[in-house]
């Protein structure tokens, strides 16, 4: 058995990174290189399965056929997303089970959008344009993350975004051009999401502890405000084209720079919603707790009737 | 965590036919049948795949990366395995 020097596999690690070479599941990595992706990742898992609850509350009332089948896809989506990324955690060594029970005990967090309410059908509009696209803009650099598994399932996931987006906006869209209480649906739901989208791509970078190490290690290729900014220049002109206004009084575009600069964020909010009083915290993590037990049963079912069947294979 | 907690499976799609089958991710399920129900829907969704191919996890043996560079260097140091090696001369053609 080798010697195996802790700072010259460190060394050789950092090398591997620098020079573009992904990290695979079985390869020496960093302890809090591993911790931090296990944060990371069972963290974004969490964000896609709670992301369904506040859609899922409105696939039996869309409006029509077509949307139900859109809403019902997309959210289906969701949950794929979610299994792609607790599979990533466990090629790091998590397990399964241990990371779901951590969000159900409120240990781990998810994206605090999720914490809002769904109040109208509007708002599956605004959340497919704003929420999924602040997710895609957060998630298409991570598709060169250095960490491979995680990597391969951003591919997957961000090709899979892009109909949860477009399908957003065409409902806003629509409701922009309808009628004047159409078009004050769509108005109030940009109103109530816009903020908390902004806030979705996580504090300051001054206030962001894990951003130097995490963009050393290439989990993360630009910072939270570079993210945040390159959103809000995207979507302004996508709320102006459809007559929609951003509830932002201090929004200015700046002809030198070609962005805008936007208001001050509500910080006060945000740590409110991440330490658990936004106005849905606990409904969320109750459905997801409910939803675990009242699935216990089948779980032990279908792992009596596995052992049945093998039982009988091997007679 | 419970004793209930599924087992972890590899999950193995075909693209299409002439093509083999390629690693795409894990997933967990109660047996191989389940795996390749729930493969179904987590990683086939837009037609990815014709064909699935499921394994358990703890079945899969793998090569040990802190030993790659002696497991693979015999074929580094052989580069007459390679058409490159070797010099035609001019007006040699289909060779
Ligand atoms: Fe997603
Ligand atoms: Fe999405």
């Amino acid at each position: 058995m080798k010697d195996f020097d802790t700072a010259e596999l460190e060394r050789k690690f950092q090398e591997k990174i620098d020079k573009d070479i992904k990290i695979e599941p079985k390869d020496w990595m960093p302890d809090d290189y591993r911790q931090t992706l296990i944060r990371q990742i069972s963290q974004h898992a969490h964000s896609e399965i709670v992301g369904m609850l506040p859609e899922g509350n409105w696939i039996t009332r869309a409006p029509n056929l077509r949307r139900k089948a859109v809403l019902l896809a997309k959210v289906q989506d969701e949950a794929g997303h979610g299994l792609y990324l607790y599979s990533a955690t466990e090629t790091l060594g998590a397990d399964r089970e241990q990371t779901i029970d951590d969000l159900h005990s409120g240990k781990a967090k998810y994206s605090s959008i999720f914490n809002y309410p769904t109040v109208s059908w509007a708002d599956m509009g605004a959340i497919g344009w704003l929420v999924d696209g602040a997710a895609i803009m957060n998630q298409v650099p991570l598709c060169r993350c250095s960490y491979g598994p995680y990597a391969r399932a951003m591919v997957r996931v961000c090709k899979e975004e892009s109909f949860h987006q477009r399908q957003g906006f065409e409902i806003m869209m629509q409701l922009a051009g309808g009628t004047p209480e159409q078009k004050a649906m769509a108005q109030d739901a940009l109103n109530r999401f816009w903020w908390p989208s902004l806030m979705m791509f996580g504090p300051n970078d001054a206030e962001s502890k894990h951003t130097a190490q995490s963009v050393k290690w290439k989990i993360k290729r630009h910072t939270n405000d570079e993210l945040r900014q390159q959103f809000v220049d995207v979507t302004v002109p996508q709320a102006e084209m459809i007559g929609l206004t951003i509830p932002d009084k201090d929004l200015k575009f700046n002809a030198e720079t070609g962005k805008y600069s936007y208001g001050e964020i509500d910080w006060t909010e945000f740590w409110e919603v991440v330490k658990g009083n936004g106005p849905c915290n606990k409904e969320r993590v109750d459905a997801r707790r409910k939803a675990k037990e009242n699935g216990e049963w089948v779980r032990e079912a279908a792992n009596a009737f596995a052992q049945k069947r093998a039982l009988k294979k091997s007679a | 965590m419970s004793k209930n907690e599924w087992p972890l499976w590899e999950v193995f799609i075909r693209s299409k036919q002439g093509l083999s089958h390629k690693h795409v991710g894990s997933l967990r399920a109660a047996d191989a049948q389940m795996a390749v129900e729930n493969a179904r829907d987590v990683y086939t969704r837009r037609s990815e795949g014709i064909s699935i191919w499921v394994i358990e996890s703890k079945d899969v043996y793998a090569s040990d990366p802190t030993e790659a560079d002696a497991l693979f260097e015999p074929a580094d140091s052989k580069v007459y395995r390679h058409p490159t090696f070797y010099d035609v001369p001019d007006g040699i053609s289909h060779m």
